[in-house]
């Protein structure tokens, strides 16, 4: 489960920003290429805050998909699984979105 | 008192941080790769499902290595205490890290392994992932070259089934050959399925155990 691991990164990080303050809120962005499951990350998310002063926090995720831009035919397309293919049959495309692991924002009090 | 959260009478500020999750383990493996290139040592991060043949694989390949080039290993497996005894025995530079619980190793363990450690300069270093396809794919160790196992015993979806993994591997190493006659894998459709989520990956096939076939691990190992 390393959505445990990941989640202990977001609160240490967001923690130490907010200073002292409660968080409230923290919305981050998961791409669709990093095998982070977001179900799973909420389901560690409250007792991992615990104690913490992101107690209580909601934890917000935006999904973004998989994109990849077809260097053979330029088109950009949607991955619906990790194989890279364009419909016009190249395998040579470059991934433009879907990697994100971010920590966007925070709401604090 | 508050409309968003019922929590008193104060004003809620909203703080844009847009950071990456792994920006630390991120900054800690360049730290890594930077100290281990400034002593010339070549770092290689193996991963696979628990049983595929990590350990195997690097007791063959530090005997026979051994006296070509410094060799040490960084073991991070914590199937068992045994995989670093059973290195140990082969004669080179063991330390075991302490995962816990976790499901993968991390930049900074990395790092205190190393401080342990501390491999002669030229050393090619190997650092046995802990059992598991999924987790290690997202950490960045600082290592030069990611390899992934998988045996003909697991099946030839493998690469389909776990493409994170398999996205992010310079080399696949398909394992256990000797045993191809007694089971039904696929080789020609594991390569395709390989270079379906990973184009630019190489790939070996070998038996950890018999030795057949092992000259491409050494070539691409000393090469690359
Ligand atoms: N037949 C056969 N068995 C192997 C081979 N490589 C490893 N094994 C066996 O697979 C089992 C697991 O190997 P091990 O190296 O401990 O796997 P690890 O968990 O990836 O480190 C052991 O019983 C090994 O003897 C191989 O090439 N052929
Ligand atoms: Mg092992
Ligand atoms: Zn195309």
């Amino acid at each position: 489960m390393h959505e445990l691991a990941i989640v202990q990164r977001i609160l240490e990080a967001v923690c130490e920003r907010a200073d002292g303050r409660r968080v409230r809120r923290v919305t981050v962005r998961v791409g669709a290429l990093t095998a982070v499951v977001p179900g799973a990350m909420l389901f560690c998310w409250e007792l991992a805050a615990e104690g913490t002063d992101a107690d209580g926090a909601d934890l917000d995720i935006e999904q973004r998909p998989a994109t990849a831009r077809c260097r053979a035919c330029g088109a950009d397309l949607e991955l619906a699984d990790l194989v890279l293919l364009c419909p016009c049959g190249s395998a040579d495309l470059a991934v433009t979105g879907g990697r994100e692991l971010q920590i966007v924002s925070m709401e604090v009090t | 008192m508050c409309a968003t959260c019922g929590c008193g009478p104060h004003h809620h500020e909203t703080v844009t941080l847009e950071q990456r999750v792994l920006a630390k383990n991120d900054a800690l493996a360049r730290a890594n790769r930077v100290r281990l290139a400034g002593r010339g040592i070549r770092a290689v991060n193996l991963m696979s499902s628990p049983g595929s043949g990590k350990t195997t694989l690097l007791e063959r390949t530090v005997r026979d290595l051994n006296g070509r080039r410094p060799v040490a290993v960084i073991e991070g497996d914590q199937e068992t205490r045994l995989d670093a005894d059973r290195l140990r025995a082969t004669g080179c530079a063991v330390t075991q890290v302490n995962t816990g619980a976790g499901c993968h190793l991390d930049a900074a363990m990395v790092g205190d392994a190393l401080d342990r450690l501390d491999p002669a300069d030229g050393t090619l270093l190997f650092i046995e992932n802990v059992g598991n396809l999924v987790c290690p794919a997202l950490f960045d160790l600082g290592e030069d070259g990611k390899v992934v196992i998988v045996s003909v015993t697991e099946g030839a979806d493998k690469p389909l089934k776990y493409p994170y993994m398999f996205a992010a591997a310079d080399l696949v190493v398909v394992n256990k050959l000797d045993l191809l006659p007694y089971v039904d894998f696929d080789l020609d459709a594991c390569r395709a399925h390989v270079s379906a989520v990973n184009p630019r990956a190489s790939l070996v096939t070998l038996s950890a155990t018999r030795g057949d076939d092992i000259g491409s691990w050494y070539e691409w190992l000393l090469l690359n």
